[in-house]
């Protein structure tokens, strides 16, 4: 079974997937989106009540959750959009520019 | 067994022999009596095949790849417009690779709106990477039918199939007919078994990627790889079907080839007016023949030139206009075909036959006057032109 | 839904949309497909179904998938059909005895690809009656191609095919209602809902509309920092506008019973709402205050409609 993180603009025809179908879940996760971001989310730890309303609103799925809590950002995927820093009731999010949180 | 069958009774058989898992309908003429006849096996509890009966060809052909990329045998039935109103998806079934089988009851596509056959249809979708395979008569319709899953399935293929017949010539006309025993189409057609499909258990699917240029190129050679491959599939689909059958299948049929001097290229009914005038012409002395074309789609440009190499000239019959101005789609693949002989017969294009057109023994006989006629003065003449209209100039 | 809805428990589920999709940072449509698909219950497989647009270019560009599940694409207009082919599979796999787990089959089109070119499509699958939902993620507008007009775009609205010139400012006609039209498919579930909150009015929905028997529909505004001419970090903030003010009413008709699902405190104006977004822009120059006033007029009258089909 041909996988998909061995298809790469290199591979010759022979050893893609017929039609481009692809036989596994999820493997958009091996892209890199988060070089994206000209803004970047940081995380308050202590600022943050574990309410979850930030984690439905994330569009690229980079806010992991654990046991009822949330925890620092994925950083793989944020395109620092910036509306987990509004749908934050409690300021545990702050928005700092620059594709790097320092 | 012996039956009596209309050419669509005969294919809406099969697929009840085949009992295939879906099949995605919507009625145009002539292929209407297809789902029709279908449709009493499924009221009857004849067969188990999830029927669906949708608001479009569109959508019938939409259900048949969703359908075929889940992991079910899809099948449908359509006609001229309904082709054409499918056209997007053919593309779509091919490119996806999803053998599914459609029987296209060939009819001149509108405008003006005609009901009769021609080609029109099928030839609009010939680069559409789909197996066109065309039946001359009830019998090779229904055969055609049967070997269509074998072709298409087979995992060296994957490709979609589109078995044809002549609109009401054939889908209508009832004939004799030989049908295989239910058991025996089974065991023949076999189970369709991909290996990954939409419903698997064990890792999930994603067909129908935006295939940026990076990779799209790679996946029409893939394709046209797989067409390619198709041809020694078909033939050997062929012998297996003679096993069972007696009935012997090729790329094309020749008729009275061996020793002819003058021939004609045509597809399908045609075929059976064709055979009689040349019976007649032989008697007369004339060395006459025929190639019947049975695969369009992969075209067998080689074979065809191995065919035609001792002739001296032959007429190519289209049933259906390019409007390319320079002749219709057979002649095009039969004169690239003939290039790379060394002797080369002298070779013209004839389009006859349009939305229903008669085509009788004696315009075959004038057409091989014509050929005769050719040899005899080493002159050609106009190399495309039509037959069968009315005109003010006489023709050709 | 038999059990209380629990944002901390659903957001515990694995994701069943990965990141790493190519869909514009902020786009509505990423939450909404997230957000709809966490309703599956975790040991349901579904097959999502995608019609060519924003999300699908987006989520399964070749070789990577965003879906957890299987996934299939075809063209832009048959998402409802080719829903209804996986769907009929299904049903054949299983009477054949060659399929045992529960599937769902979930379909996702843009406002284009469902109010406009898959309309027919959509009605033909309803009418037939498949186990499916169908979601509309509503963006007002071809994005894909770059903000063209569509059958869902509000009047007013400026977009590359009504742009404002001299002679005509904006679109002419005012948004088709296909929620209502749906409702008229006589189907067991529709319902107009938005990705609001903590998510409970989608969540609630989506869970029904899946675990409903028959063609279900949901339609759901789906904010285009983009085509709608909005900072990206302003979705729930637009969102909450538009409910507040009754422009997108969020309401649930389950076999033949209209619901509204959420009545503001304070209906605000629709003012409000459209001066957030530069899609707008223009009903706000000096001498075109009569657009703003015939939008609230037309805003308030289907408003007062749906008050009558809810019995609020």
């Amino acid at each position: 079974m041909i996988k998909a993180k061995d298809i790469n603009e290199h591979t010759p025809w022979q050893d893609l997937t017929p039609g481009g179908e692809i036989y596994e879940p999820g493997t958009a996760r091996a892209f890199n989106t988060g070089t994206w971001r000209t803004n970047t989310p940081v995380f308050h730890e202590e600022a943050c009540k574990h309410c979850m309303l930030c984690i439905p609103f994330c569009p690229d799925s980079s806010i992991p959750v654990k046991d009822g809590k949330r925890l620092d950002f994925n950083y793989l995927h944020c395109k620092g959009c910036g509306i987990c820093e509004n749908v934050c009731p409690f300021k545990a999010i702050t928005m700092v520019s620059g594709g790097v949180a320092l | 067994m012996s039956s009596c069958l209309s050419g669509n009774e005969a294919v809406a058989y099969a697929i009840k022999q085949i009992n295939p898992d879906v099949m995605g309908t919507f009625p145009i003429t002539p292929s209407t009596e297809i789902p029709e006849y279908f449709a009493d096996y499924v009221a009857n509890g004849e067969v188990t095949t999830e029927y669906v009966t949708v608001e479009s060809e569109h959508s019938s052909m939409s259900v048949c790849i969703a359908a075929q990329a889940a992991g079910a045998r899809s099948v449908s039935a359509t006609s001229a417009c309904g082709l054409a109103l499918m056209y997007e998806l053919l593309y779509v079934a091919a490119s996806c690779r999803l053998p599914i089988t459609l029987a296209c009851v060939n009819r001149a596509l509108s405008g003006p709106i005609n009901i009769n056959n021609d080609y029109s249809d099928s030839m609009g979708a010939r680069d559409s990477g789909w197996i066109q395979i065309y039946a001359e008569n009830n019998q090779e319709a229904y055969d055609n039918f049967l070997m269509a899953m074998p072709i298409g399935e087979s995992p060296g293929v994957r490709l979609p199939v589109m078995t044809c017949m002549d609109g009401f010539i054939t889908s209508h006309a009832i004939e004799n007919i030989e049908l295989l025993e239910t058991d025996i189409v089974r065991k023949f057609v076999g189970d369709y078994n991909p290996e990954h499909y939409l419903l698997k258990k064990e890792n999930p699917l994603a067909v129908g990627p935006y295939d940026v240029s990076a990779y799209y190129m790679e996946h029409k050679v893939q394709e046209a790889e797989a067409m390619k491959a198709a041809k020694a599939r078909i033939l050997e689909v062929a012998a297996e079907f003679e096993r069972i059958s007696g009935r012997h299948y090729g790329l094309f049929e020749k008729y009275k080839m061996d020793d002819a001097e003058l021939a004609l290229v045509l597809i399908g009914s045609s075929a059976g007016t064709a055979k009689a005038a040349i019976d007649k012409l032989r008697e007369q002395g004339v060395k006459a023949g025929l190639v019947k074309i049975r695969i369009f789609r992969p075209f067998p440009g080689e074979e065809l030139a191995r065919a035609l190499a001792g002739c001296k000239a032959a007429a190519v019959m289209d049933k259906s206009e390019g409007f390319s101005a320079n002749g219709g789609p057979l002649f095009a693949e039969t004169r690239s075909a003939l290039y790379d002989l060394k002797e080369r017969p002298y070779l013209i294009n004839i389009v006859y036959g349009l939305g229903g057109r008669d085509f009788k023994t004696g315009d075959v006989e004038k057409v091989f006057d014509r050929l005769a006629e050719i040899v005899l003065t080493g002159k050609t003449g106009p190399v495309y032109t039509h037959m069968g209209q009315r005109s003010k100039e006489v023709e050709a | 839904m038999n059990r209380v809805y629990d944002l901390k428990r659903e957001v515990e589920k694995p994701e069943r949309l990965t990141g790493g999709h190519r869909l514009c940072a902020g786009c509505g449509a990423g939450v909404i497909v997230a957000g709809v698909l966490r309703a599956l219950d975790k040991e349901d497989k579904a097959v999502v179904v995608n019609a060519t647009s924003c999300l699908e270019v987006s989520t399964f560009m070749y070789p990577y998938t965003a879906y957890m599940d299987s996934y299939i694409h075809s063209a832009f207009e048959n998402s409802a059909a080719t829903c209804s082919g996986v769907e009929a599979a299904y049903k054949a796999l299983k009477r054949r005895g060659k399929l045992e787990e529960t599937v769902k089959f979930i379909t996702f089109a843009g406002d284009g690809g469902t109010y406009d070119i898959g309309f027919q499509s959509l009605s033909g699958a309803m009418e037939r009656g498949h186990d499916m939902v169908y979601v509309c993620y509503d963006n007002e507008a071809y994005m894909n191609t770059g903000i063209q007009r569509s059958s869902s775009t509000p009047r007013f609205t400026r977009t590359t095919t009504t742009p404002l010139g001299s002679a005509q400012k904006g679109k002419q006609q005012h948004k088709k209602d296909l929620t209502e039209i749906l409702v008229a498919h006589n189907i067991p579930y529709a319902a107009q809902t938005a990705p609001l909150g903590n998510f409970k009015d989608l969540h609630i929905k989506s869970h029904k509309a899946i675990y409903t028997e028959g063609p279900c529909f949901l339609n759901i505004l789906s904010p285009c920092p983009r085509g709608w001419d909005y900072p990206m970090d302003k979705l729930a903030e637009i969102i909450k506008l538009a409910v507040d003010t009754c422009v997108w009413p969020l309401y649930e008709v389950e076999e033949g019973v209209w619901r509204l699902s959420y009545t503001p405190k304070k209906k605000l104006p629709v003012a409000d709402y459209l001066r957030t977004q530069g899609r707008f822009r223009n009903m706000f120059q000096k001498g075109n205050e009569w657009m703003i006033e015939e939008a609230q007029q037309y805003v308030d009258q289907k408003w007062e409609r749906l008050l009558e089909h809810t019995g609020a």
